[in-house]
């Protein structure tokens, strides 16, 4: 029996963005959208997590901390991209620090669109990720 | 040989129904928060849906040793909740209980991370907080009831508490640490609450961090269990009345996890450390004098 679909913990990363889709992160929480009736804690811990959610694009300071906070966590594991900015880099593309998006760094399994990202999406987007992690776990067996 | 062969009948059903109890328990106290938030909240089975997860996770340790401690703290917490559902000596089972958590807190010194040490740190001046007044409710159970051994209750012709109420309080005011609530989950905490990562458990992944959750079911049944021999006597009745007192005393701790913020730990000791002075020498000083 597979259980990981549900009950998978989240790990929430912000980097260099608006803020706008972090917002909408949290607002995930809130009574209103509840995500914890599918099981989704959000933990702060990259140990206990098994999707990384980020919602930002990638600039020179915070390389090592994404790729830390990647490889701390037990497999399996899998990545979201939340937002344009995690995407591609978005509005903030053309900065001079700013690398680009989360895919630059390490492997992002589901992206989600939006800028910034409703609530209904990025739930989405974490219930797509629950495949990627069922097939990266029979992987993983095989 | 019969009686040999139905003990350890008897000690298979409580190793394995007491976990099932106590994570159907904490099931429920995830739909209750819940609801007193007003969300719809995650299915009453899942903390088994969480355990088998992390089961199946990889596991990934700084120090073996840890794994191990964290072993050692559930097999002792077991035997803790066999010896006090056999009718046991109650100051045995506190001993053990004791020596479980000792070795949780090894646990967690044995993995080299500053936010591991702070949460260990916090658990060992939670276990000062709570220690005291376990151990006078023992000696109040011994001077009310003339036993230390638990199955004793069933022979009394009233119960413990008419003799020990102040102690009952005392004692439900320090299941909120024992249980893991705010506002005294300093050292680990359920759900959505946190700070320090995860205090304790943040180096435990995997089988490790699912036997520290199922350590905690015992310890939820264990804790519960204390309630119910001062309500329980020789009539059928109380037995029931107990077991009824023991969920309400549990809806009030998530009552009171839901109310109130968390606070530091000097409070947490001096808090629990007066309330223990107040209840626990206060109901001892009256029972000696006046019985
Ligand atoms: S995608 Fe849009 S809303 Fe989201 S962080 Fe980037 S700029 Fe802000």
């Amino acid at each position: 029996m597979n259980m990981i679909k549900k009950s998978p913990w989240i790990l929430h990363y912000d980097g260099s963005s608006c803020n706008g889709c972090d917002i909408e992160v949290l607002a995930c929480l809130t009574p209103l959208y509840d995500v914890e009736r599918f099981g989704i804690i959000n933990t702060g811990n990259p140990k206990h997590a098994d999707i990384l959610l980020i919602t930002v694009s990638v600039n020179e300071q915070n390389i090592p901390v994404v790729k830390q906070l990647y490889d701390q966590m037990p497999n399996p594991k899998a990545v979201v991209a939340v937002g344009i900015c995690a995407a591609t880099g978005g509005i903030f593309k053309e900065c001079y620090n700013v690398m680009g998006g989360i895919d630059k760094v390490i492997p992002v399994d589901v992206y989600v669109p939006g800028c910034a990202a409703r609530p209904e999406s990025i739930i989405e987007g974490v219930v797509k990720a629950l495949g990627v992690l069922e097939s990266k776990r029979k992987a993983n067996e095989e | 040989m019969n009686t040999v062969l139905f003990v350890i009948i008897k000690i298979l059903i409580i190793v394995i129904a007491a976990p099932i109890v106590g994570g159907l328990l904490s099931g429920v106290d995830r739909k209750l928060s819940a609801k007193m938030q007003r969300r719809k909240g995650p299915p009453i089975l899942q903390p088994f849906y969480d355990v088998i997860k992390l089961f199946q996770k990889e596991t990934t340790t700084v120090n073996n040793f840890t794994r191990f401690y964290v072993a050692i703290s559930l097999f002792f917490t077991i035997f803790t909740v066999v010896l006090f559902c056999l009718g046991m000596d109650l100051l045995l089972c506190v001993f053990s209980f004791t020596l479980a958590c000792m070795f949780f807190v090894i646990a967690g010194y044995s993995s080299y991370s500053p936010f591991s040490f702070i949460g260990t740190e916090r658990e060992l001046i939670q276990i000062m907080c709570y220690e005291p007044m376990i151990l006078i409710a023992a000696f109040g159970y011994y001077e009310a009831a003339g036993t230390f051994s638990i199955g004793g209750v069933f022979g009394l012709s009233s119960p413990v508490i008419l003799k020990l109420p102040l102690i009952f309080i005392g004692l439900t005011y320090i299941l909120t640490i024992k249980l893991r609530k705010s506002p005294f989950d300093l050292s680990m905490s359920h759900h959505g609450h946190q700070e320090i990562v995860k205090g304790i458990t943040t180096e435990l992944t995997g089988s490790s961090l699912a036997m520290v959750e199922i350590t905690h079911w015992y310890e939820t049944i264990f804790s519960l269990g204390f309630v119910y021999i001062f309500f329980a006597y020789n009539t059928t009745a109380s037995k029931i009345i107990a077991a009824v007192i023991c969920l309400v005393v549990y809806f009030l701790e998530i009552l009171i996890d839901n109310t109130f913020a968390r606070v530091k730990w000097q409070s947490a000791l001096k808090y629990s450390w007066i309330i223990t002075l107040i209840t626990g020498a206060l109901n001892l000083l009256y029972f000696n004098f006046f019985h």
